[in-house]
């Protein structure tokens, strides 16, 4: 803004503030319920400081998991979510940088019909596929496994779009060089397209990572044993429906923790992101 | 070391003929520039002889070798971009031994053979640096030194020096002279700009809509163009075409709007056809205006410094035929108006307008 008026920024500032606490303000009572006993966080009002019960929470929960509810530890859980984040970006980054490279340079018959499937799923999100999928993965004997768990959900056209537009601005005089110094098409692809595509790579990497962690529908679906439960998945078995009483205190510290490796994958790839969205290395 | 023959070759895309039938003998060592306007062709015959593109039909052979079915890389061949295409990511060393390290050669002589292609460039150095550090002409070397380093028997070059500015091109343009004398490989060279034609070339290869216009040295070029085309192309500003008819006698051309042009030989054997009369303008003198052969109207002029540039037009008004002659600085000061000038008999040149063709020897 170009005012530079003392009233104006004291509003935009509270404004802002106001935002930033109403955002933080869940994360904060999530973080301090984690802190006290079950039996404090049914009295009225609330805790809003955090209590002493804190490493005794996050040990019950990362080891033991929460009685009656389900019986797995969270780090069991932490340890699916990953696999299955982990599985989801790296395949969907694979399969997409290779078909991407087929469509952009290769001459084969009926690749735009082959190229317009791909974006065409684009249309079709996973809860409009989800009962054929389903039936797809069950007839394969997949329930409960993390092939079940992250195959379905590793093709994609959004990636394949992104890499196909990536390719199409480096110059053809690059792959013609290559041909020149008599590189194949897959070591052209090994050792110029792939070094070329690193940021675009770890952006959509973040982005990916952040999508797999946060399925819910799907793995509420195909898992039924609490050996293969997610995170996410876990927290919402933790609740039990009716008048069942809920371990506030241990939900909330399952719920901390299945926070934690999103919002690192974020900040440790932070530089490598921005820079794969808004700039290209040429 | 190998010469190519380019053996009646066409390319077609689709429906759209780029390539209408070039022939042409490239000697051993010999540099070959390919020059004309964009979209004559000239890159993609450039390309079909790299193979990057593929032959409608026609025969291309380098070293003897028929090469139509050949991938690039066994051709023996390297070439250089007109974009430069360095790979981004590697370094100038690893650029220049790239297509070595893909070939298999052993590490130690790889080293060996990149350090003698950055001395030949002097590139030395540079080798550590990433091509984003480089400015364009050492940019420029690099991708050169790409091409040298395999030793080929043919360098391609596709508009090397275009994204360069005018007094990097210059400097680069002698580079390549040198390195031309030095390592004696033949070239095939592609360019639209006429300098660089003739004073690379040896012989060069003029080309209009995917034919030859001419093939021969430069000079010989300059001095017999073959068609009107040719005429036009080389040389600037471009040679001056005065269209008319000979008179019975043979001793002067008439214009459309009846204005006289004196031949400073009598045509004989053309008389009373139509003709176009071609005279360059660093040709045209001031003289006295009993011996001048043409008078044109002047109305605008350019001072260079070393020499004018005169611009006007034959006739009353100005529909008349424009003209426009290279003067020495000092006798162009004076005109506007009527300035009689004259040329030599060996600096003139006869050509049908319908053929476009040269008729006289």
């Amino acid at each position: 803004m170009i005012e530079n008026r003392p009233g104006l920024r004291l509003f935009c500032h509270a404004m802002l503030l106001l935002s930033v606490l109403t955002l933080a303000f869940p994360v904060w009572i999530a973080v301090v319920a984690s802190t006290h006993t079950a039996e404090r966080m049914l009295t009225v009002p609330i805790p809003l400081w955090p209590g002493t019960e804190l490493l005794d929470n996050y040990r019950n929960v990362l080891l033991k998991g929460v009685a009656g509810a389900s019986a797995a530890p969270v780090s069991r859980m932490m340890f699916n979510s990953l696999v299955m984040a982990l599985s989801i970006a790296v395949g969907k980054i694979i399969i997409s940088l290779l078909s991407a490279f087929a469509i952009v340079y290769f001459r084969f018959p009926l690749r735009m019909v082959f190229f317009w499937m791909i974006f065409i799923t684009l249309m079709l999100p996973v809860e409009v596929r989800i009962f054929p999928t389903y039936k797809v993965v069950s007839d394969l004997h997949m329930i409960n496994t993390y092939a079940g768990l992250t195959l379905p959900l590793i093709a994609s056209a959004t990636a394949t779009f992104l890499f196909r537009q990536f390719f199409m601005t480096i110059p053809d005089e690059m792959m013609e060089a290559a041909r020149m110094d008599g590189a194949s098409a897959l070591r052209f692809f090994w050792d110029v397209v792939l070094p070329l595509s690193r940021t675009n790579m770890a952006a959509l990497f973040v982005i990916l990572f952040i999508y797999g962690w946060n399925q819910y529908l799907w793995p509420l679906l195909i898992t039924t044993d609490e050996s293969i439960y997610t995170a996410v998945i876990g927290i919402k078995r933790m609740i039990p429906g009716g008048d069942a009483s809920v371990d506030w205190n241990l939900v909330m510290a399952a719920a901390v923790l299945a926070m934690l490796p999103p919002a690192l994958v974020v900040i440790v790839m932070q530089k490598w992101f921005v820079k794969g969205l808004i700039e290209q290395e040429k | 070391m190998a010469a190519v023959s380019i053996r009646d070759v066409y390319k077609s895309f689709g429906p759209v003929k780029v390539i209408q039938g070039i022939s042409m003998e490239v000697a051993d060592g010999e540099f070959v520039v390919m020059v004309g306007p964009s979209g004559c062709g000239k890159s993609t015959l450039l390309r079909m002889i790299a193979g990057l593109e593929s032959i409608s039909s026609g025969e291309i052979a380098i070293g003897g070798r028929v090469v139509n079915k050949v991938e690039p890389k066994d051709r023996d061949i390297a070439m250089v971009f007109q974009n430069v295409a360095l790979y981004p990511h590697k370094s100038v060393y690893d650029n220049i031994a790239y297509g070595l390290k893909i070939r298999g050669l052993p590490k130690a002589e790889i080293e060996v053979l990149v350090q003698r292609a950055a001395e030949t460039l002097e590139l030395s150095a540079l080798l550590k640096r990433s091509p984003r550090e480089l400015s364009g002409g050492q940019r420029q070397r690099v991708a050169m030194g790409r091409a040298i380093v395999r030793q080929p028997a043919v360098f391609l070059f596709d508009e090397p020096l275009s994204n360069l500015d005018a007094k990097l091109r210059v400097q680069m343009r002698a580079e390549l002279q040198a390195l031309h004398r030095r390592l004696g490989t033949t070239t095939l060279y592609v360019t639209h700009d006429q300098v660089e034609a003739m004073t690379l070339a040896q012989r060069m290869l003029v080309m209009n809509q995917g034919r030859t216009e001419q093939i021969g040295a430069p000079l010989e070029v300059y001095t017999k163009p073959a068609t009107i085309f040719v005429a036009g192309f080389i040389g600037s500003p471009p040679m001056n075409l005065i269209p008319g008819r000979i008179e019975a006698d043979g001793a002067a051309l008439v214009t459309e709007v009846g204005e006289r042009v004196r031949l400073p030989q009598a045509m004989v054997a053309f008389a009373g056809r139509d003709v176009l009369l071609g005279v360059r303008p660093e040709h045209l003198e001031t003289c006295d205006e009993a011996s001048a052969l043409l008078t044109p109207q002047i109305n605008f002029v350019e001072l260079l410094g070393s020499d004018s540039l005169v611009y006007g037009y034959l006739g009353a008004d100005k529909r008349g035929v424009r003209l426009a002659a290279r003067l020495h600085a000092a006798s162009a000061q004076a005109h506007d108006g009527a300035l009689p000038l004259h040329f030599q008999a060996q600096h003139m040149h006869l050509f049908d307008p319908a053929s476009g063709q040269r008729i006289q020897a």
